[in-house]
C-alpha cells in the first residue's frame, strides 16, 4: 500500500512521517515517533487507555486515523511534564497512589487534563463523567477522582 | 413493587501461598561496587508494589536508606526461582529470601568493613544512613560506599547473599486427612448495604464497610491502595463480572471491554477500609498476604445483604437482576 505523509504538532514539536494510509494515530505516535504514553487496551474504543487531546478535544487515538491528523495541534500525557517538573495531575496521581499497573493512566490524565482546562472548579460528578470513558481494573476509581480534585485545587490555589 | 433495603455481613480467613509441589521463592542480593544493593528476583511485579516492599525489605535488613536498593525482576528465565505472583504470596514468600538474602549480604560487608576498621565485624552497626560504625564509639566509621570500593577493587570479596525461602510440601495424614495447606492467615469482615428494586432486580451497594487484618503493612499507603481497590473488584465480582453468565452455555458471554461488565466511576459504593496490624509470626516482619483476600469479603457479604432485603438467596454468582428476578418469582410460586 502506498505510504502517505502526516505532518502534526506533537507536544509542541513539529513532527513529520510517512505512515501506511490506515494505520491508527495509537499505532503512529506509538511505533512510528516513540510516544509510547497513549496505550493501546481495546483498540475498539472502549477503554480509553489511548486517550489524546487532538486541538483541545479529548479523542480515543485507537479509533482515529492518523492521516486525518495533518496541521493538528495533538497533546500526549508525555508531553504534559515541563522541564522536569511534573504536571499538577501526575503530581496529584501519585500523591493520591491513584495509579497501581499504570496501564490507563495517561489516558486518565488525558481526560482529566480536558475536564480541568474548561472547568477549573470540577465538582465530583463533573470528574465522574469526564472519566466515565475509562476503564481502570486496579485502583476502584476513588483514587483517581480524589486526585483529580486535589489536582484541580492546587490549579486553582496557583491561579490566584 | 419497591425498593428494598438489606444489611449483609461476612468474614473470611484467608491463606498466603499454596501447596503444590511445595512452595518456594529464591532471591539473590549483592552490592555494586559504589554500595548500592541489587535484588535479583523472578518474582513479577504486575502493579502492586513488589519492587518497592522487596527494596524496603532488603534495605531494613542490610541496613541501608531505601533508594540505596535497586530491584531487578526482569526474567524468570535466568532469575533466581520463584513460583510466582500469585495466591497472595509475593510479599511473604519473596520478602523472607529477600531477608536471608540479605544477612548474608550484610555479613560480608560487616567483615569488609571490619577489616578496613581493623576492628572485629561483630563490633559494627550501620546508622541506616549509609554508614557503618563501632558500637558505642560512631566517630569510628566507614561510608558503605567505600566499603564496596574496598571489598571490589582491594580485598576481592563479593559482598552477596543467597536467600531461600520454601514452604514444603504438605500431605494428608491417611487416617484423618489433617493438613497444613497453607501458610499464614489474613482475616477480614465486611458488611454491605444493598438497594434492591424488587421490579428490576437492579442492586445497588450503598456502602462497604471493611475491616482487614494483614499482618504488619509494611507500607501503609499501598497496603490502602490495594484494599481500596479490591473492595471494589469484590463488589464487581458480586454483581457485574462473569465470562459465562449462562455457564456451562457459553452464550452472552463477554468478549471484550463492550460487553464484559466492571462497575466504571460513577458506581462506587461508599466504601470504608479500616486496617488492624497483628504481625504474623513467619512473614518478613510480620508481614501477610493482602493481595488477594481483600476482594472476598463482599462477595458473601453482597449476597447476604440482598437476600436481607428481599428474602431470595442467589447462590450463583454474579448477583443479576435476572437471577434475583427468577428467585423471587420462584419464591412467589412455591
Amino acid at each position: 500500500m502506498a505510504k502517505v505523509p502526516v505532518q502534526f504538532t506533537l507536544n509542541g514539536s513539529e513532527k513529520a512521517e510517512f505512515i501506511e494510509s490506515g494505520t491508527t494515530l495509537l499505532n503512529a505516535l506509538r511505533d512510528k515517533i516513540g510516544d509510547t504514553s497513549p496505550k493501546g487496551g481495546c483498540h475498539q474504543g472502549t477503554c480509553g487507555a489511548c486517550s489524546v487531546i487532538i486541538d483541545g478535544e479529548l479523542r480515543l487515538s485507537c479509533l482515529t486515523l492518523a492521516e486525518t491528523c495533518n496541521g493538528a495541534d495533538i497533546k500526549t500525557t508525555a508531553g504534559l511534564a515541563e522541564g522536569g517538573v511534573l504536571h499538577p495531575l501526575q503530581r496529584a496521581f501519585l500523591d493520591a497512589f491513584a495509579t497501581q499497573c499504570g496501564f490507563c493512566t495517561p489516558g486518565m490524565i488525558m481526560a482529566a487534563k480536558v475536564l480541568l482546562d474548561r472547568t477549573p472548579n470540577p465538582s465530583r460528578e463533573d470528574v465522574v463523567e469526564a472519566l466515565s470513558g475509562n476503564i481502570c481494573r486496579c485502583t476502584g476509581y476513588e483514587p483517581i477522582i480524589q486526585a483529580v480534585l486535589v489536582a484541580a485545587r492546587a490549579n486553582s490555589q496557583n491561579a490566584a | 413493587m419497591a425498593i428494598r433495603r438489606g444489611r449483609g455481613v461476612a468474614a473470611i480467613n484467608y491463606p498466603t501461598g499454596m501447596n503444590l509441589g511445595g512452595d518456594p521463592t529464591q532471591a539473590l542480593v549483592h552490592s555494586t561496587p559504589t554500595g548500592n544493593f541489587m535484588v535479583t528476583l523472578s518474582s513479577v511485579d504486575l502493579g502492586q508494589g513488589m519492587k518497592q516492599i522487596m527494596a524496603q525489605i532488603c534495605a531494613e535488613t542490610i541496613g541501608v536508606p531505601t533508594d540505596r536498593v535497586v530491584v531487578d525482576t526482569a526474567d524468570t528465565d535466568t532469575g533466581p526461582h520463584c513460583m510466582g505472583t500469585f495466591a497472595s504470596r509475593g510479599t511473604h514468600r519473596a520478602g523472607n529470601a529477600v531477608i536471608q538474602a540479605a544477612k548474608e549480604a550484610r555479613q560480608v560487608m560487616l567483615e569488609v568493613a571490619a577489616e578496613e576498621l581493623e576492628v572485629n565485624a561483630s563490633d559494627l552497626e550501620t546508622d541506616g544512613q549509609g554508614n557503618i560504625q563501632v558500637k558505642g564509639a560512631p566517630q569510628k566509621s566507614i561510608s558503605i560506599f567505600d566499603v564496596a570500593l574496598s571489598a571490589h577493587f582491594k580485598r576481592g570479596r563479593s559482598i552477596s547473599g543467597r536467600g531461600m525461602f520454601l514452604i514444603p510440601r504438605s500431605y494428608p495424614e491417611k487416617e484423618t486427612g489433617a493438613m497444613k495447606p497453607s501458610t499464614c492467615y489474613a482475616h477480614a469482615c465486611t458488611v454491605a448495604e444493598v438497594e434492591v428494586d424488587d421490579e428490576t432486580g437492579e442492586v445497588t451497594v450503598l456502602t462497604v464497610k471493611n475491616v482487614f487484618e494483614i499482618g504488619r503493612a509494611l507500607n501503609p499507603k499501598m497496603v490502602e491502595q490495594q484494599l481500596v481497590g479490591g473492595s471494589w473488584m469484590g463488589i464487581s465480582h458480586a454483581l457485574y463480572e462473569t465470562t459465562e453468565p449462562y455457564y456451562p452455555n457459553r452464550d452472552h458471554g463477554g468478549t471484550d471491554f463492550n460487553q464484559y461488565l466492571m462497575p466504571g466511576p460513577g458506581d462506587l459504593a461508599e466504601t470504608e477500609i479500616i486496617v488492624l496490624e497483628r504481625p504474623s509470626a513467619d512473614g518478613p516482619f510480620g508481614a501477610k498476604g493482602p493481595g488477594e483476600m481483600c476482594a472476598n469479603p463482599q462477595i458473601p457479604a453482597v449476597a447476604n445483604a440482598v437476600f436481607d432485603a428481599v428474602g431470595v438467596r442467589i447462590d450463583t454468582l454474579p448477583i443479576t437482576p435476572e437471577r434475583i428476578l427468577r428467585a423471587l418469582k420462584a419464591r412467589a410460586a412455591s
